[in-house]
């Protein structure tokens, strides 16, 4: 049964707030979630006073500043810094999306301030990390690779037509940042079972490629109450998707084809 | 390792109300007030069996103030339910997922159910 409030050890508090240094031209407030393993207490929300005048544009510009100038503590995922990666997804401004491709600009609100949350409904590490590991065990659990049972040609890769290839646009560009499925609320409350918009689109992903010849055993693993039809099409996956792809309609391709398949 | 117990990070509390996610919980919930309205129907065909007392009370709540704001939340319920209805069957023929046809149709479902419902009730008000 879905839980819509949080427990008690999730309840989140009042923090600390960091003004900015004396002489700051253009004052940005952003409030972060905060969460310490080993101090026993529940998280909170630490506000951080920040210079724009003297940052970078995109959030994660921000958060480096902060980690770097204000407070070492504050502990986030980053790397690629240009939306490849997909490690720095979280909840900025209310919606899941990628520190490193969101403005400042577009994400700060009416009172000149910027909300960021770990990305929703899931177990915190610390701070604004997630702990995504069941989320990567339900992608192992789709075989996201390649299977065949045809001997391969000899000399050369199995080739495709332009058309084939074409099918998996849309599809093979994402990066697994988990934005989508962490604002689904059937995987909020049924994550547990229900594989989530992007793996659900990584299993299109092989199904719809020409070279892979195990759909049968993929629709047949997909076919269950839980993992696929827990998707009610409320299509917040693809309004949040950093990327621009389409989760919903990549479930929708696979609905039809359990449809098809039985003739 | 000692186990840890992990806070939930913040969800319903922290995600800004999205077009996808309201008009698909409205779709459920006025799922669910058709199925209660059906049974203020059939309580109204069961009065109309059981004779002209037991008509005149049931007709009499309906046409009371309340029942009359129940019965035009109805109308509207129906309405939004059997439009977004529509928009489902178009989906599931793997139709209408690109964003802009979804904030066009998801608003034309709420500009038609409004519309739907005042045109019924102007028309029973014209006709009684």
């Amino acid at each position: 049964m879905a839980e819509f409030s949080l427990p008690a050890n999730s309840k989140v508090g009042k923090g600390k707030t960091h003004a900015a240094k004396p002489g700051a031209q253009k004052i940005v407030k952003f409030n972060v979630y905060r969460w310490n393993p080993d101090d026993g207490q529940n998280p909170r929300v630490d506000t951080y006073e920040v210079d724009m005048a003297q940052c970078g544009p995109m959030v994660l510009d921000a958060l480096i500043k902060i980690k770097n100038e204000i407070d070492a503590t504050l502990t986030f995922r980053r790397s690629c810094r240009e939306g490849v990666c997909g490690s720095c997804a979280m909840n900025i401004a209310g919606t899941n999306t990628l520190a490193c491709t969101r403005s400042v600009e577009e994400a700060v609100d009416a009172k000149g301030e910027v909300n960021i949350y770990p990305l929703p409904h899931m177990p915190v590490i610390k701070d604004l990390v997630p702990d995504l590991n069941q989320f990567f065990a339900q992608y192992a659990s789709i075989k996201p690779w390649m299977q065949t049972q045809s001997p391969a040609p000899t000399g050369r890769e199995r080739l495709q037509s332009v058309e084939d290839r074409a099918r998996i646009d849309g599809l093979y560009e994402c990066i697994l940042c988990a934005c989508c499925s962490t604002a689904c609320p059937s995987y909020w409350w049924n994550g547990d079972r229900f594989l989530g918009p992007a793996i659900l689109l990584q299993a299109w992903r092989w199904i719809a490629d020409s070279r892979d010849e195990m759909t049968g055993e993929r629709l047949d693993q997909l076919e269950d109450p839980f993992r696929l039809y827990r998707c009610h099409t409320i299509m917040n996956c693809a309004k949040t998707c950093p990327k621009g792809l389409n989760p919903a309609k990549a479930i929708a391709e696979i609905k039809k084809l359990m449809i098809e398949r039985r003739g | 390792m000692a186990h840890i117990e992990r806070p939930i990070s913040p969800h319903l509390q922290i995600y800004k109300p999205q077009i996808s996610s309201v008009l698909s919980i409205l779709h459920r919930i006025t799922g669910a007030a058709l199925g209660f309205g059906l049974l203020l129907f059939a309580w109204w065909l069961i009065a109309a069996a059981s004779g002209p007392e037991a008509y005149a009370c049931a007709s009499g709540f309906i046409g009371s103030v309340l029942g009359r704001l129940i019965l035009f939340g109805f109308t509207w319920a129906l309405f939004y339910h059997f439009c977004n209805g529509i928009r489902h069957l178009f989906w599931d023929m793997g139709k209408g997922f690109e964003l802009p046809v979804m904030h066009r149709t998801g608003w034309a479902v709420v500009a038609g159910s409004a519309a739907l419902t005042i045109l019924v009730w102007v028309l029973a008000y014209a006709l009684r």
